[in-house]
């Protein structure tokens, strides 16, 4: 466990970099994860972000395939949103754990 | 943590040569696993394989219950009438709850997921199948060449299934 400071807050991260504590996130730490992950967040992004966040509240295990039947965004979206590896990517900006699912 | 000497996998060439669910998935799942890494796959389909991408046939593959050490049922059992059709049912209800997609629907995951599909020319030639017999997110047909060929590149993987 490292402690990381994003946007002026000071968070505990996991060696990937994946935040510790989910409810130590806000928008301002996600915007900076999405930075470093170089991405340029839109709404749409956000849109996908609250869903992934809500979702993980709700203890649900996240798959791609579930991101694609959403409504929020399809698979081909999400990868366009997010090219280099979504899920993951879409996680740690969302502050929640690295999702464990193969699919 | 950065190591210098590390070389990432950057493309997975996956070829698939059998038509039983266990493989065909087994294949699928290591291409779309690529993908969520962030790292290119396709899948060239060859002989038997060429079954997972032919539209009649797709939703009809087995497992393997003869010769397969693994289904732990004496040979002769796994021979019987509807052991096959028995035996996929239960596997099919398994990977549901694990979140796998049937074949056809992988398909159409793989494609959104950008992973390339390709039906081997030689096989498709002997099988006699026309290209309208293959799902539409085939992204062609290939020769070994023509696949080799799109294998270039530092950090490629093949890998025979």
């Amino acid at each position: 466990m490292t402690e990381k400071t994003f946007a002026g807050y000071c968070v505990k991260c996991n060696e990937l970099g994946y935040l510790m504590d989910t409810d130590e996130w806000n928008r301002e730490i996600g915007l900076e994860i999405a930075k470093e992950e170089e991405i340029a967040m839109t709404d749409k992004h956000w849109e996908v972000i609250d869903w992934l966040r809500d979702q993980c509240k709700q203890e649900v295990a996240l798959s791609v395939r579930k991101v694609g039947k959403s409504g929020v965004v399809d698979i081909k979206g999400f990868y366009q949103l997010f090219p280099k590896g979504p899920l993951k990517t879409a996680s740690k900006i969302a502050g929640i754990p690295k999702p464990v699912s193969c699919i | 943590m950065e190591n210098t000497n590390t070389k990432p996998v950057k493309k997975m060439m996956l070829i698939l040569s059998k038509a039983t669910i266990e493989n065909v998935y087994a294949c699928f799942i290591l291409a779309n696993g690529a993908r969520m890494e962030g790292i290119e796959s396709e899948i060239f389909f060859t002989f038997f394989g060429l079954e997972a991408i032919q539209k009649k046939k797709l939703d009809h593959l087995h497992v393997a219950t003869v010769g397969n050490p693994a289904m732990h049922i004496p040979t002769i059992l796994g021979g019987l009438p509807g052991m096959e059709a028995l035996a996929t049912k239960m596997m099919k209800s398994e990977m549901e709850k694990l979140d796998i997609p049937p074949v056809g629907e992988f398909l159409e995951m793989l494609t959104a997921s950008g992973t390339k599909l390709w039906a081997c020319k030689l096989a498709i030639d002997m099988f006699k199948i026309k290209e309208e017999d293959l799902v539409d997110d085939v992204d062609g047909v290939l020769t070994v060449g023509g696949f080799y060929e799109r294998a270039q590149g530092d950090g490629t993987h093949l890998l025979f299934i």
